[in-house]
């Protein structure tokens, strides 16, 4: 035995001594420059069906740059997609930051839910590697002085504002009662919301929170019921929305429901069936069918990934976006093109890309959809400006 | 006063689900003195066959409660097999090992059906398509819907008839007997072994119909909805006291309306500093002085220990 | 005892080339594993102390891990503004964390077995409740920006030149884990040979002759809990340092449940399997990994998801190691001669089905 160990441990001693540390990061091959680029989002639990569409768009984006041959710095570049799944957890998002730190990125499109992005968002400030989220909507993210932080969606104090002043006038609603899932996101836009409507003028009857793995909320509806309000607003996901509509229904609460981008989606209509109809969700950006180049990239999406369900445009964009950026500085080195970045004057599929000092998208909309004949339909785009 | 009867009626009906699914916990723990992680699973699998049936009958344009009935019938046969199935490979060969071991063995399990099932049915919330009308009744300014009429209608059905066959037949003196003392009812002619397996067949099926009632109620189906469910009815088994049957139906009734007069009355009563998002820790409160004062649960047998 | 010795001696030198070479092989994301495999080995050492030593079943012993990395993140972020140094904030955790051990075993104490569980296990949930809705302890966000470990002028979270290779700060605190593991081994191993450990055996095994012995079990109870969550505490203090960054997801009874597989997988009540059983369970999961390519290369398509084939080879592993070897990967010795007694073939030592303990 003492023979084994000590064999064992001295060709462990030896590796060790020979070793230390792996390379990653761009490598070259054939003349060819590979560079990574780090996609993360949930591709398990309740937003799986939102993650994978991410990491679709993500994927559109890579091949069709691909397919361009890029060259940069002289060199031909063949642009590598890591995907990597951080299940909506915060936890899972910084070691998906961590492992994308280590392989040496040269960026990351991601990460999906505010909660992952947020936490994940120091670590790559740290190591220097720009970051552009397609759909975290918390303001927190690009105020926290990081300069690696990018958004290319507008952010929740713009939804969260516009949908309480539409609601107040455009809805005519005089009180409201609200709710969330007690997540970063649910909670903050419910919270930006709750300020921009009452600043309105309009009422909060009252302001519950649920989780977002509960499925049965009717303790809470039943409270709210008691209240009588004339409109509920959910700061939440599909997940629990959808049901939540249901029983909002069979309850025989008569208000009307008016929910964020987390419930914008497909899921929502096949969750909430016919108690949906009527129900209000809201979307940063424009309608695909109105966004500058909203068609073309609807028709290669769906010949290869089926429906859009919410970010995929973005994610497609971001990664334009990056690209560009490298292409202006001639150079796939974070340090090097993260200025020009900064710079960005992009004309995308979503919209015009430019970011402010924060990195937030400036001049971002939102656009209020409506239930009907079981589909989302655009109502009206808020927060254009001239 | 509505509101304070649309929560105890959402309670109830809350609650009968748990009691059926805590019937299975409180049956096995009481023979075999193992808390079947599992079976929370076992209902989840039943929901989602349950769900699989139900939309194949959609779609050929079929409603009505003949389709749930189907997706319940189908549901039963393969929720017994695979408690059975549980029973011999994870169990058994554990009956004498210590007590850590089949209970890892159980959460082992646990994991293992949730991932089947993910790879089976798929990560997505699944929903339930709607084949019901669901009228709903008014009592006073409460609404109970026609699914809740046939919930509490359904368990309470069950509930009697299992009461029955573990106080007044044969098979239920034989499960009472190896429940007090298994060698001893071994040398009184009892199969032990054929008990336990029916003990699991009849926990598993009252979980099937648990599964598609479930489903059918919230309209949602998903790998992962065993598992808070599993949890809240094994508290509401031992809220009653485990190993009782009538103590876990009552701690299932208790542990749903609990729940809903928690979620929806802290908030009233602690001016706002104690919302609803704390009804969890409520219930699980209850539970905990209900053990200080009566440590073996509401009706469970104050048991002096064998010296 | 010069062959013990050369074994140590040999252990040491391999625990020390481990990260150098994992890096090499692996690549540094494994590096990182393993200081994460180390956190868990001395989380469940602490729960070695309460289930192993004690066999008191604690389901929800992530709570302690919680309020020393909470400690820890508030008193050493911008989160309040304080910003004090690991020497006080160490010993803070443990004994916070112990305090919460002995008020939260309280009621506990008259409870037998599984009620004890349900109970460990809510206290669990109620802790994890609070800290999601609490706005002290910044909700859902969780806390951010939290102080890097530093010792005198020494910073574990940068990184640092050694013999003229570059060592980030994984390897500082794979260093620093281990060497604090070892002091809770040391500790651990104290505590089973002397008194209150056996009198915490004589517990475990038969509370109510114990008690007829004269053993204050009702104190020696609360101290099992107490020390436990001690160790509990450390590891979360050290958790919060090192990742940076907290959030309630990161103590879900989930959590709780690992550790507990831990502890029996790798032979409850002996410190050498409880650490392996924290390091296999921990690095598991990350070793199936590969998946995806392994079905790429063969089959040309990925037909089953690899993260939920992942999550299933693992709780297989656990059903087959229990039903293969339910004392655990490496028992005490003391405890596989307990369990195999049948296999001298007395016809004496056959037990009935439902027996327990």
């Amino acid at each position: 035995m003492p023979r084994l160990l000590s064999s064992l441990a001295l060709s462990l001693i030896a590796l060790g001594l020979i070793s230390c540390g792996q390379s990653s990061g761009p490598t070259t091959g054939s003349g060819e420059l590979v560079v990574r680029i780090g996609a993360s989002s949930p591709l398990t639990g309740p937003q799986a069906h939102l993650g994978k569409d991410n990491e679709n768009g993500t994927r559109l984006a890579i091949d069709e740059a691909n397919a361009q041959g890029i060259t940069i710095g002289g060199q031909k570049v063949r642009f590598e997609l890591v995907s990597e799944d951080d299940a909506a957890d915060p936890k899972t998002g910084t070691i998906v930051a961590q492992k994308f730190v280590d392989l040496k990125v040269s960026g990351v499109i991601g990460h999906l839910n505010s909660g992952t992005t947020i936490p994940a968002s120091r670590i790559y400030s740290e190591a220097g590697i720009p970051q552009i989220s397609p759909s975290a909507t918390n303001p927190k993210y690009t105020h926290q002085g990081f300069k690696t932080a990018f958004r290319v969606i507008p952010n929740d104090t713009k939804q969260g504002g516009e949908l309480g002043r539409y609601v107040a006038s455009k809805i005519g609603a005089k009180t409201v009662a609200i709710m969330d899932d007690t997540t970063q996101y649910g909670q903050g836009l419910a919270n930006q919301f709750e300020e921009a409507a009452k600043a309105a003028g309009v009422t909060v009857v009252t302001h519950e929170h649920t989780d977002d793995k509960a499925s049965d909320f009717q303790a809470i509806l039943t409270n709210i019921k008691a209240k009588n309000p004339d409109i509920i607003f959910y700061g939440g996901m599909d997940a629990q929305s959808g049901p939540m509509m249901k029983q909002i229904r069979s309850l025989g609460i008569k208000a009307k429901f008016m929910t964020g981008d987390g419930g914008c989606s497909t899921e929502f209509l096949s969750l909430a069936g016919a108690a949906g109809e009527g129900a209000y969700c809201s979307l940063p950006g424009l309608p695909i069918e109105k966004m500058p180049k909203g068609e073309d990239f609807k028709k290669r999406f769906n010949a290869k990934y089926g429906e859009i369900q919410d970010y995929s445009p973005y994610c497609y964009d971001a990664v334009m976006v990056m690209i560009d950026a490298m292409k202006r500085a001639n150079s796939t080195d974070p340090s090097k093109y993260l200025p020009e970045l900064a710079k960005s004057n992009y004309d995308g599929v979503t919209a015009k890309i430019s970011f402010d000092e924060n990195g937030d998208l400036k001049g971002g909309v939102i656009t209020v959809y409506q239930l009907r004949g079981g589909k989302w339909v655009a109502e009206e785009t808020l927060g254009a400006q001239p | 006063m509505d509101i304070f009867l649309q929560q105890v009626i959402n309670g109830l009906v809350q609650g009968s689900l748990y009691a059926l699914v805590a019937l299975g916990y409180t049956m096995v723990y009481g023979i075999i003195e193992l808390v079947n992680f599992a079976h929370g699973e076992v209902v989840m699998v039943g929901a989602l066959v349950g769900l699989s049936v139900i939309e194949r009958m959609a779609a050929r344009g079929e409603t009505g409660w003949g389709v749930i009935a189907l997706g319940i019938l189908v549901a039963i046969p393969s929720c017994m097999a695979l408690g059975l199935g549980i029973e011999r490979i994870a169990y058994r060969p554990l009956r004498k090992a210590p007590r850590l071991a089949p209970l890892i063995s159980a959460i082992g399990v646990s994991i293992a059906l949730q991932q089947l099932a993910a790879l089976i049915w798929g990560r997505n919330y699944l929903h339930y398509p709607e084949v019901l009308a669901n009228p709903q009744f008014h009592l006073g300014g409460a609404v109970i819907t026609q699914v809740q009429l046939v919930i509490l209608a359904t368990t309470g059905i069950l509930m009697a008839v299992m009461w029955v066959v573990v106080q007044k037949t044969a098979l239920g003196r034989a499960m009472r007997a190896s429940a007090q003392n298994p060698a001893v009812a071994g040398l009184m002619g009892v199969n032990v072994d054929r008990i336990i397996a029916s003990t699991f067949l009849m926990g598993s099926g009252l979980a099937a119909v648990a599964g598609v009632l479930v489903g059918t109620y919230y309209g949602v189906g998903n790998h992962t909805m065993g598992f808070m469910l599993g949890l809240k009815a094994f508290t509401a088994a031992v809220l009653g006291g485990i190993g009782s049957l009538g103590g876990a139906m009552l701690g299932g009734l208790l542990l749903g309306v609990i729940e809903n007069l928690g979620a929806g009355y802290l908030g009233a009563l602690t001016n706002g500093t104690i919302g609803s998002n704390y009804s969890d820790v409520f219930a699980f409160l209850m539970l905990i002085a209900v053990l200080i004062f009566r440590p073996s649960g509401l009706m469970g047998e104050r048991g002096s220990e064998k010296v | 005892m010069k062959s013990k010795v050369l074994i140590a001696l040999l252990l040491i030198a391999c625990a020390a080339a481990l990260p150098f070479a994992t890096d090499a092989l692996l690549g540094r994301s494994w590096v990182r594993l393993l200081d994460f495999a180390l956190l868990y080995a001395m989380l469940a050492l602490g729960l070695n102390i309460v289930v192993g030593y004690a066999g008191l079943l604690d389901l929800g012993y992530v709570a302690f891990y919680a309020v020393g990395a909470y400690l820890y993140a508030m008193l050493a972020s911008p989160h309040i503004g304080m910003h004090w140094p690991i020497w006080t904030l160490l010993p803070m955790g443990a004994l916070l964390a112990a305090s919460f051990g002995a008020v939260l075993g309280a009621p506990t104490l008259g409870l037998r077995g599984d009620y004890l569980a349900i109970v460990t296990m809510g206290f669990g949930e109620i802790i994890r409740i609070f800290l999601r809705n609490l706005s002290l302890t910044n909700g859902p966000a969780g806390i951010d920006l939290i102080d890097p470990i530093q010792i005198g002028g020494f910073s574990f979270g940068a990184s640092h030149s050694l013999l003229g290779w570059d060592l980030p700060g994984i390897y500082s605190y794979y260093f620093l884990f281990l060497g604090l593991t070892g002091v809770i081994v040391l500790i651990s191993n104290r505590l089973a040979d002397s008194r209150i450990g056996r009198a915490w055996a004589a517990i475990r095994e038969d509370e109510i002759a114990a008690k007829s012995m004269g053993l204050n079990t009702r104190h020696l109870k609360l101290l099992a809990f107490a020390m436990g969550a001690a160790f509990g505490g450390v590891s979360g203090v050290l958790f919060a340092g090192f990742q940076g960054f907290i959030s309630p997801e990161s103590f879900t009874m989930g959590e709780s449940v690992m550790i507990l597989c831990m502890v029996v997988l790798g032979g409850m009540g002996h410190v050498s399997g409880v650490i392996m059983g924290a390091l296999l369970l921990a690095i598991l999961p990350e070793a199936f990994r590969p998946l995806s390519q392994l079905q790429q290369a063969t089959f040309g398509q990925v037909w089953l998801d690899p993260a939920n084939l992942r999550m299933l080879l693992f709780a297989l592993a656990l059903i087959i190691v229990m039903i293969l070897r339910p004392e655990g990967l490496w028992p005490s010795p003391v405890r596989r001669r307990e369990l195999h007694e049948d296999d001298d073939a007395s016809p004496f030592a056959a037990s009935t089905p439902g027996h327990s303990q």
